[in-house]
């Protein structure tokens, strides 16, 4: 990609201020094309920028330590919310990361292109990076019952759902940053005596790691923003911490979900300062992920 | 987010045929090892095929109390014993996505244009993650937001239009932003991988930078383009937490965007966090749905790889 984009730059530059770029319409055009580019980013600021200043009489130490609470509106807190959240993310993490990254290794390194059945694997990839989230709850409803688990709404089945979910991502993304490690540095190892398996894990996995990890941490702040699966798998609001894998739990999504349609001005305050916190959550994660990329990912 | 990208390294994986295999040591290690890994990559396999069991099997139960004609019908069977009839709820969920391409196909193209033709590398490294950050805002939070800033405040009070509280126009502009990155990546993509020898020909005989964009660029990355529409449309098509919100639960057909409507997946959201009893015909039907709406994003899927192949073998 980076060569394709060099180059296209380098002849647009040829052309860049001749007088006919200044026609009307060029201008008319270019002005079209910046406008494009900032309602986006004007919609995000808006968007920040009102929930901060409706969530702002809220932002107290009760936020985080108060259970949801519909009687004393005034100092309701997410403190299940943020702690559910956290276990899922760390659990579905343990299912997903290894998962994805084993899957993305076997097609890149080992599997053989030409034959039907990773070809299959390939397509199928390609429609699970599409399928609606809220099917994935669905997926993990029935699994757990496959398990003969009845309980809904705990740790497990969310984090299940979630890890199916942000699974596609991590394989695409981590075969991605495989792919980009130069043939040479495989060869070079092999031609020492290395085997296949060695070499992968001791060259090309290494040197793969910036990407992998640019991908993780983008599914991971995916999955914690992610509100319609867990609402199939039958999170509800609890006020109680979570204890381990079977217990119930609620999560900060679901928290505002269940606030949103509230119509006392307490509690859509409360949303609003409960949004300023996932979306530092979520938009940390994503800064994370884009300085990762800017700084550690290697131009061979 | 590779799919539209030829660019890279030429494939060739230690794995690959053509690596003569020197080690004629027998290495149990490794195979558990490569076993284990094929195991993981099956494992994708068995996701879809368990997701099409996890629909089928309830469908099947809502099928032997409810009749098909009851399903597919476009209002609700008066004497039926639930509204079952899918059709409102398909429309619903396609005037929305079709106000959210409106939104989001020309500004996500413009993005990808400006990115790819116009910026300049320091720009756009700044500018990229940028628009990408859109991606990133949970979508239960474009739903309250739409909920409670661009309903009352924009449509109503800058706009002045009369609208519903929860109205179809609102969910469908949200949705549209949340879309834009995914075009904007995806075209941007597909812009970057068109051979500048044709940007260089089109500037030789004397074409402007916008004809050039317009006319030789874009034409020549449109399966590329097109399919990172189609991308932007099944997201769009299966996003929940914004219409849930933001579009209302009242089941209805109607052509005014100003009013809510349901839509597939917001039926499925309203139900599932509240009543249904499970293995009551409610409970059923929302996997009926359910399967409908898997197999409209896999059809809409299908075309956007096709037409990624077509892209792809154009140079």
């Amino acid at each position: 990609m980076s060569t394709a984009t060099t180059t296209a730059r380098e002849v647009t530059q040829l052309g860049a201020g001749r007088s006919r770029d200044r026609s009307t319409g060029s201008l008319v055009f270019l002005g079209a094309l910046w406008f494009s580019l900032f309602f986006g980013v004007a919609v995000l600021a808006t968007l920040i920028i009102d929930t901060v200043i409706s969530g702002a009489p809220r932002f107290d130490a009760n936020l985080f330590t108060e259970y949801q609470s519909t009687i004393r509106e005034e100092s309701t807190g997410f403190r299940a919310g943020i702690l559910g959240s956290l276990w899922l993310m760390v659990t579905t993490a343990i299912i997903a990361v290894p998962l994805g990254i084993a899957a993305a290794l076997y097609l890149e390194e080992f599997a053989d292109n030409n034959k039907w059945y990773n070809r299959l694997i390939e397509l199928n990839l390609q429609n699970l990076a599409a399928v609606p989230s809220i099917i994935y709850g669905m997926l993990a409803v029935a699994v757990m019952a496959l398990f003969s688990v009845q309980r809904t709404g705990t740790v497990i089945g969310g984090a299940l759902a979630l890890a199916l979910l942000i699974l596609p991502v991590i394989i695409i993304t981590t075969r991605e940053a495989v792919r980009a490690v130069p043939t040479e540095i495989r060869h070079g190892s092999l031609a020492l005596g290395a085997t296949v398996w060695q070499t992968t894990w001791r060259q090309t996995l290494p040197s793969a790691i910036p990407g992998i990890a640019t991908g993780t941490i983008l599914g991971l702040s995916r999955a914690i923003g992610e509100a319609a699966p867990l609402l199939v798998v039958g999170l509800a609001t609890v006020r109680f911490d979570p204890t381990g894998l079977t217990s119930e739990i609620t999560a900060l999504p679901m928290q505002i979900y269940s606030l949103a349609s509230e119509s006392k001005p307490e509690l859509q305050t409360a949303a609003s300062a409960a949004i300023v916190i996932l979306l530092v959550m979520v938009l940390g994660l994503n800064a994370l992920a884009i300085i990762i990329r800017n700084k550690f990912t290697r131009s061979w | 987010m590779n799919a539209t990208n030829p660019a890279g390294p030429p494939r060739v994986g230690a794995g690959q045929p053509g690596v003569p295999d020197l080690s004629h040591k027998v290495r149990p290690g490794e195979s558990v090892i490569k076993a284990a890994l094929v195991t993981a990559a099956v494992l994708s396999v068995a996701i879809t095929f368990g997701i099409l069991f996890a629909l089928i099997e309830p469908v099947i139960q809502f099928f032997r109390n409810v009749p098909l004609g009851d399903f597919f019908a476009l209002e609700d069977n008066p004497g039926a014993q639930v509204g079952a009839a899918v059709f409102p709820w398909i429309a619903a969920t396609l005037e929305v996505t079709a106000i959210a391409l409106v939104v989001a196909v020309p500004l996500g193209l413009g993005a990808a244009m400006y990115l790819s033709e116009y910026a300049s590398p320091r720009a756009r490294k700044v500018l990229k993650p940028t628009v990408e950050l859109l991606a990133g805002v949970p979508s239960v939070v474009y739903g309250f937001f739409a909920l409670t800033f661009v309903t009352p405040t924009l449509l109503n009070k800058i706009l002045n239009l009369e609208v519903n509280f929860t109205n179809l126009l609102a969910a469908g502009v949200v949705l549209g932003v949340m879309i834009i990155p995914t075009i904007a990546s995806l075209a941007e993509d597909a812009l970057t991988a068109v051979p500048h020898a044709l940007r260089q020909g089109s500037l030789a005989m004397g074409a402007n930078k916008m004809q050039t964009t317009l006319r030789v660029v874009l034409p020549a990355a449109i399966s590329g383009v097109s399919a990172a529409i189609v991308l932007g449309m099944s997201r769009a098509i299966g996003e929940t937490m914004i219409v849930a919100l933001a579009a209302g639960s009242q089941k209805q057909l109607t052509l005014n965007v100003t009013e809510g409507a349901q839509t597939m997946t917001g039926k499925i959201a309203q139900t599932l966090g509240g009543e249904a009893a499970v293995g009551s015909d409610k409970y059923y039907l929302l996997f009926a749905i359910g399967l409908t709406l898997f197999f409209i994003t896999l059809a809409i899927n299908a075309i956007s790889i096709t037409l990624v192949r077509r892209f792809r073998q154009a140079y």
